[in-house]
């Protein structure tokens, strides 16, 4: 009798031993079922959008050098691509333009679109070099000083993209002034004012719903840099209420919460959000904390995604593998080349604080003097970056 | 415009895509004069190609997909041209399957390409998907005699040239020998039968209980016995079912093997055949043969040097089984005459052998999956 029992516990240990082998990937297979669904697509046929893009390239195959369909068409992929967040559209839209890719001076439209492919793949300089082929030409061209404001901003180049912003005043409505403007106000010292005049924009009811999205998130942002908490909030509920999904809403929100400690809404928010890796990075960030199972899963699908994007040789997604080798790997000694990386291709006070952050936790003084020094020199109000810089100050490393 | 103006400056911000941008993995293996290949293509690339949603409903069904398997086959292998020293390679595709990878579920072409010779230069074209999608890329593996190097085929670089290093027959040999001793190894049913058969041997069975056994050279005899009756029953069934002369099915074979196993754990809880334990590890030796010879299969021989890897195969598994047994002899021996010895290593490991290869035994002979792995 107990000898029986003794094989049955023996049974078990012997499975568990052979279950610590890991698993195999998952071989391709055949499906038994046809009805079983494999995939789901951007489009129904039904859907308007479809059937706008049916029609333009239905033109374009009838012929590719139809400057009109191929800037209609490309727009169209490229406004896709920001609702779903999905690169492919880009890719699409600049198979479009080839006709023109390549020119020496193809017309401005597709230039135009060409640097906002260009700046989405993180080409910084070569989008610059276009917006200002652009507007050597046409010096009145309104979104080519904006997106140009926009990149300057993102490589801290602030007296230039103030200077871009200013050209706008007379080109473009006066809350897309102030939209270029207010997001570099919270770098340079001068949140209070443009807080006021965001708040003034926003009671206009004129907006359409990107731009009050847009808006609306750029007040959000910088109220809770400055530790308004109480308006920050106050400032995304405006922005959800619009009622357009917007990824970089859903990102800025989840980082609001996770400073905020309100895992269990970030959980709320986010438990459908899986598909985006930014979004899904600040899920499972969320899961860590509060010791979900879920965040095993998630912390390996992440893994997963960021060698895959390694093995195709982009660099897009740095600022996001860094924060997720520190927060999640918990590796600081991977996290901050990374994050260093970053800094130099990108300097938002996201990129900031990852590689404060990371400097931190390595112990490296010296890898966090750039940040430093941007802190002293531009007057950036941000109330967690200056609480980073005195803990690195003061550490004993 | 106005909306455009937002976006422009949105994009920018954008903290992550969703999705990964369209990639392809092509992975091509060399044997002389033929390329075994695998591609997998994304399904959301394939349905902005040719149309895969038949009833536009968004979702994309196997049903679906099945339909579309000529299309597929067709577009996929207008756009890939492999050529080996300047002469077009035939390519014939042998089965489409599906598979997931991170961003999505993807339909695998498995195909084959026969040259006209040895294959000393490799040309790849690759142009997939490029006119609809810029950013498109294909990641491709190229294996040669176990090597594997890898290229991106991008709109600006469609084009790669590989040379095919002669194979070496010396590596050749080595890389099996190598398999052999990581199959052992690796191996635990294999490794665990063995043990079984030779945790006794350091014991003497005599008046119904088991003593320590006297000198050294005795109890080697007795190991080596069992080892060598084991090598030469397994190297003569796998010679057999490599050349294909053979050939057993599968679930049979492994079913037998865990099988094996349990017997020779009992064997050592109620001793009957004490004195002529290596006819036991000849008798299933035959069987673990056909074991190690499904892997030869599945690593691919290659047929020109088939008893070249044969030999090395089976030298690498000797190899390993030797390194067991090094280790396994001298400790064992050491701890006989302990009191533990016959009763936690000998009953204990017996009935924890004979856990495992229970398990085994009925998840292979029923095909049942009792404990998700």
């Amino acid at each position: 009798m107990t000898r029986s029992w003794l094989l049955m516990g023996l049974m078990v240990f012997g499975w568990s031993t052979i279950n610590q082998v890991p698993s195999a990937y998952p071989e391709p297979y055949r499906p038994t079922d046809d009805a079983q669904v494999l995939e789901r697509l951007s489009f129904k046929v039904t859907d308007p959008a479809a059937r706008e893009i049916k029609g333009l390239r239905a033109d374009l195959r009838n012929d590719p050098h139809h400057l009109e369909s191929a800037v209609q068409l490309a727009t169209r992929y490229i406004e896709q691509g920001r609702s779903e967040g999905d690169p492919r559209f880009l890719g699409q839209a600049q198979a479009i333009l080839a006709p023109w890719w390549n020119e020496q001076t193809p017309p401005v439209s597709t230039i135009l679109l060409r640097a906002t492919i260009r700046q989405n793949a993180h080409e910084f300089d070569g989008a610059l070099a276009d917006l200002d082929q652009v507007l050597d030409r046409q010096p009145t061209n309104a979104q080519a000083w904006l997106t140009k404001a926009s990149i300057l901003q993102i490589q801290a180049r602030y007296d230039e993209a103030r200077r871009a912003c200013q050209r706008l005043a007379r080109l473009a409505a006066s809350h897309v002034l102030l939209g270029c403007l207010s997001d570099l106000a919270g770098m340079t010292g001068q949140s209070a004012k443009s807080q006021e005049l965001l708040r003034q924009v926003l009671s206009n009811s004129d907006l359409s719903s990107r731009e009050r999205i847009w808006l609306a998130t750029i007040l959000a942002e910088t109220a809770a840099r400055t530790g308004a908490i109480r308006e920050a909030e106050q400032s995304f509920s405006e922005a959800f209420k619009v009622g357009v999904k917007d990824q970089y809403l859903l990102s800025a929100y989840a980082d609001y919460l996770l400073d905020q400690r309100r895992y269990q809404d970030i959980i709320f928010l986010l438990q459908s959000e899986t598909r985006a890796d930014g979004l899904l990075l600040r899920l499972a960030l969320a899961e860590q904390a509060l010791e979900l199972p879920a965040f095993q899963n998630h912390t390996a699908e992440l893994a997963a995604r960021f060698a895959a994007s390694r093995e195709r040789g982009t660099t897009v997604h740095v600022r996001e593998e860094a924060r997720f080798t520190l927060a999640l790997l918990h590796d600081a000694k991977q996290a901050l080349p990374l994050a260093q990386t970053n800094w130099n291709v990108q300097r938002e006070p996201a990129d900031a604080r990852i590689l404060l952050e990371s400097a931190l936790a390595a112990g490296n003084r010296a890898a966090a003097q750039p940040v430093l020094d941007w802190l002293n020199r531009n007057h950036v109000e941000d109330f967690r970056l200056r609480q980073l810089a005195k803990q690195i100050q003061e550490a004993l490393f | 415009m106005r909306i455009l103006l937002v976006i422009a400056w949105l994009l920018l911000s954008l903290p992550a895509w969703a999705h990964k941008p369209s990639d392809s993995y092509l992975s091509l293996s060399i044997q002389d004069d033929r390329i075994e290949g695998q591609w997998d293509i994304a399904l959301r690339d394939l349905a902005d190609a040719i149309g895969l949603d038949d009833d536009g409903n968004g979702q994309l069904t196997w049903g679906e997909v099945r339909n579309k398997h000529d299309e597929i086959k067709t577009y996929a292998l207008s756009r890939l041209a492999l050529s080996a020293d300047q002469q077009a390679c035939a390519t014939q595709l042998l089965e489409q399957l599906i598979d997931h990878h991170t961003d999505g579920a993807y339909s695998v072409l498995r195909f084959r390409s026969d040259c006209d010779g040895p294959i000393e230069r490799l040309a790849v074209d690759y142009r997939l998907l490029f006119d609809i999608d810029a950013q498109h890329k294909g990641l491709l593996r190229l294996t040669q005699d176990g090597q594997t190097s890898t290229a991106i085929f991008s709109k600006e670089s469609p084009t790669h040239e590989f040379v095919i290093a002669q194979r070496s027959r010396w590596n050749e040999s080595l890389q099996f020998i190598h398999e052999g001793i990581w199959h052992i190894w690796l191996g635990f049913d294999h490794v665990l039968f063995l043990l079984a058969l030779l945790l006794p041997a350091v014991l003497i069975r005599a008046e119904g209980r088991w003593q320590a056994a006297g000198e050294f050279s005795s109890t080697c005899w007795n190991v080596l016995s069992i080892v060598t009756a084991f090598t030469v029953a397994h190297s003569l069934t796998l010679s057999l079912a490599a050349l294909d002369v053979v050939r057993l099915p599968s679930r049979l074979v492994e079913s037998t093997i865990a099988a094996s196993v349990v017997l020779a754990g009992l064997g050592n809880l109620y001793p009957l055949m004490t004195s002529r334990r290596w006819m036991i590890a000849f008798g299933f030796g035959l069987i673990h043969g056909f074991g190690f010879a499904a892997v030869l299969t599945d690593l691919g021989l290659p047929y020109d040097s088939l008893l070249l890897s044969l030999v090395s195969f089976n030298v690498g598994v000797e190899i390993g089984q030797l390194a067991i047994v090094s280790t396994f002899l001298p400790l064992a021996y050491l701890l006989r005459r302990s009191w533990s010895y016959p009763r936690l290593v000998l009953t204990g490991g017996s009935l924890a052998v004979i856990a495992i290869a229970l398990v085994w035994f009925t998840e292979r002979a029923f095909d049942l999956q009792l404990f998700p792995l």
